[in-house]
């Protein structure tokens, strides 16, 4: 069979084929025609001859074969040394083999290529820090991903939340109307709390343009309710926009490079419409590296930076400590053991390491931080990034990648896990899941709100 | 037969291995891709540059990155065998001389004792880094024959050279062994993994400048390598 009716080379454009999809139990079907679809040899050794270049194309030719990158990834260390798990091995046999066949590869051969780029690498890219020659791993399996899924073989879930970008500029099916309302009634509902919160919507000209993860307005409200709060409470001149308002890129883990820059687009047209002098994202990772690090490329920007500069919202909140804007309550901060978990995607691939150890230092009470080790650029990715967290079919691999983080959290003697990352906070929420070791994790927001002082003229009258 | 190794042969040799090796620099660079590879590799120099000396830096000093300090064994072996097989074939006083019979010029010379350690040290660490790659096995996983001979390739000369030194057998067998694997050496480079020579630089500069650059090198104090 060349292609099958729900896996085939075609993205997700219309309303029908997505639900269709989504109603394709666990991807039952999906993967049952996966097992016969035809590989396009042609198309995959012309698109490889379009994109595959001299970096690329010299990190697998001077490759030398020497193996200092097995130990600097966790999959590695996870499965007992187990030298499949060599990320050198993994690309080389991966990508490096469909370029030596000259994209001439079977159907067995692509499934096994599907495990391996999206079940034994999280594209966390530490691997690129320990190779003499400067190979980066992370790189090559992200573009190997590109490939698989213009050839169809890509997870269910992730061609799904392609499909989603695709149709509502979000990673779930939430419209902006969905986003504006939820906004609103969210102000409503805390409205009691702190007298004169409101969303400012579509303001033209703010300091502050806020974008978020399409997931808070489906299934944690309060996340949008904290970030309005804050906000309020340092005084911001903010707005949200009510088109352009999703950060997260579910398009970059399935390898879409085309919807990637339909999404990132998107939001760069809310920039270019509202005219903010600053972009902030919600505390995720992958949102911030694909609107913020990646995105200005997808949609062609020769400076590599988005149309207004864009924080992290961890550089937002050191800011407010810093200036006095949010004032921490001494008596309310943190006096348990907590660490830090740093996300790849934007300590390793942004830099902001320092930045929230600032934070730390406002907020927890001297003594009670512990950091992990390694930490900072080194960390290690939390077990299930890159998409890894859900994709079904890779459930017990991602159970298993868990197993890094765990040990580093157990090793800190930590009960409380700071995780300023959606993925990380769903992987570490996961941890204690699977493996009952006594945590809590948190988000920044939902932490400062209890700490913060409320000002004077924003307080309650009693 | 000596006369055409150590006359035109070696001009060819040194010849195919510099041009060659321009030739892959240059389509390096030009195989580049702002865009494809997501590096506004001039839209900021300033940040581009500081990223590609600190990522080639590191990595060169003894011991300084992390990965280096990781495998102290492996780091002692890869500078073992780097010094020597860098050191010795432009400072060796027999080198030197030719190079002042054919260019009129010499630079640092290496004496006797030094050359010697070198050397042996060449020898040495090659075979640990054989035995290396056949023990290991994250090591062995990734080996292919290709390895085995750029390996041998790179030690041939040493050991001919050695054996020259030490006169042990045909002296004049054993010299014209030694031209012959040295410029075989030569050829190789541009056409094997031993273009790294010239393109270690070109990768660690890039991925110091894919750092410098996008991932946080303008945000605070650049990477930790
Ligand atoms: C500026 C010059 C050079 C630099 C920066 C350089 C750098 C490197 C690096 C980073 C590696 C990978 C790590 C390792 O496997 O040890 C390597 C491996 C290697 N290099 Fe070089 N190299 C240079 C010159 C040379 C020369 C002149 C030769 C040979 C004549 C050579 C022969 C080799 C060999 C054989 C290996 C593989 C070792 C193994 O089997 O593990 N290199 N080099
Ligand atoms: S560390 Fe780099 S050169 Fe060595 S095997 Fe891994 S990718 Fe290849
Ligand atoms: S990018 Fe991370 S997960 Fe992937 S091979 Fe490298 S170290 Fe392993």
């Amino acid at each position: 069979m060349p292609e099958g009716t729900l896996c085939n080379k075609n993205p997700i454009q219309t309303q029908e084929a997505l639900k269709t999809l989504l109603s394709d139990t666990r991807g039952k079907k999906y993967y049952e025609e996966m097992k016969s679809i035809e590989v396009d040899s042609r198309l995959l050794w012309d698109t490889i001859n379009k994109t595959f270049h001299s970096r690329m194309r010299t990190w697998l030719e001077i490759c030398a074969h020497c193996g200092l990158c097995a130990d600097s990834c966790f999959f590695y260390r996870i499965h007992n040394r187990d030298p499949k798990q060599v990320p050198a091995y993994k690309i080389q046999s991966s990508l490096g083999e469909i370029i030596r066949r000259k994209g001439n590869v079977d159907n067995k051969f692509m499934w096994m290529a599907m495990e391996t780029a999206w079940a034994k690498c999280t594209c966390c890219n530490r691997c690129g820090l320990y190779c003499p020659h400067g190979i980066d791993m992370g790189v090559m399996f992200s573009y190997l991903r590109g490939l698989l899924y213009q050839q169809g073989f890509v997870p269910w879930e992730l061609k799904i939340g392609a499909g989603m970008h695709r149709l509502y500029h979000a990673q779930m099916d939430v419209t902006d109307e969905d986003f504006v309302e939820t906004f609103k009634w969210m102000a409503e509902e805390y409205q009691e709390d702190y007298p004169g919160l409101s969303i400012p919507i579509d303001n033209v000209g703010a300091d502050i343009m806020y974008t978020v993860n399409a997931r808070e307005v489906k299934h944690y409200p309060e996340a949008l309710a904290e970030a309005a709060i804050l906000f309020h409470l340092a005084g911001e001149n903010w707005t949200i926009p009510s088109s352009g308002w999703e950060q997260t890129s579910l398009a970059m883990f399935a390898g879409d490079w085309e919807a990637c820059k339909m999404q990132v687009e998107h939001v760069y047209a809310a920039m270019e419409r509202l005219r903010p002098k600053r972009m902030v994202g919600t505390e995720c990772g992958h949102a911030h590296r694909a609107t913020v690090v990646e995105g200005p490329y997808w949609a062609g920007r020769k400076d590599g930076k988005p149309p207004v500069e864009s924080l992290h919202y961890v550089e937002w909140v050191a800011e407010a400590l810093r200036t006095g804007k949010l004032k921490i309550d001494p008596s309310k901060r943190i006096k348990e053991r907590i660490t830090l978990q740093d996300s790849c995607n934007y300590v390793r691939n942004h830099g902001l390491k320092e930045i929230t150890r600032e934070i730390i230092g406002y907020i927890v009470e001297p003594g009670y931080f512990v950091d992990m080790a390694p930490n900072r650029d080194h960390n290690y990715c939390c077990g299930g990034g890159g998409g890894l967290n859900g994709i079904g079919i890779f459930r017990e691999q991602r159970n298993k990648a868990l197993i890094t983080k765990r040990d580093q959290i157990i090793k800190t003697g930590a009960t409380l896990v700071l995780a300023p990352c959606h993925n990380c906070w769903d992987a570490i929420r996961d941890i204690e899941k699977e493996y009952r070791i006594g945590i809590r994790w948190s988000f920044l927001k939902s932490l400062l709100i209890d700490m913060v002082e409320i000002p004077e003229h924003l307080k309650l009258n009693e | 037969m000596y006369n055409f190794l150590t006359g035109p042969g070696l001009c060819l040799s040194i010849g195919i291995c510099l041009i060659g090796l321009l030739v892959r620099g240059v389509w390096y660079v030009k195989g580049l891709n702002w865009q494809l590879d997501r590096v506004a590799y001039t839209a900021h120099p300033k940040a581009g540059i500081k990223g590609a000396v600190r990522s080639i830096v590191f990595w060169i000093l003894p011991f300084g990155t992390r990965s280096w300090r990781a495998q102290p064994f492996m780091a002692l072996l890869f500078y073992t065998f780097h010094i020597g097989v860098i050191c010795i074939p432009l400072f060796l006083e027999a080198h030197q001389m030719i190079l002042q019979e054919k260019l009129g010029l010499s630079f640092a010379l290496l004496n006797q004792n030094l050359a010697d350690i070198l050397s042996w040290g060449v020898i040495i660490s090659a075979v640990f880094l054989l035995l290396r790659r056949i023990a290991l096995p994250e090591v062995r996983i990734l080996t292919t024959k290709h390895d085995y001979v750029v390996l041998f390739l790179s030690v041939a000369p040493f050991i001919t050279g050695l054996i020259c030194r030490y006169e042990l057998g045909n002296d004049s067998f054993w010299l014209l062994a030694h031209i012959i694997s040295g410029e075989m050496l030569l050829i190789a480079v541009p056409f094997t993994k031993l273009s790294h020579i010239l393109l270690f630089f070109m990768s660690r500069a890039q991925l110091g400048m894919d750092f410098g650059i996008k991932r946080g090198g303008m945000k605070g104090k650049g990477l930790t390598w």
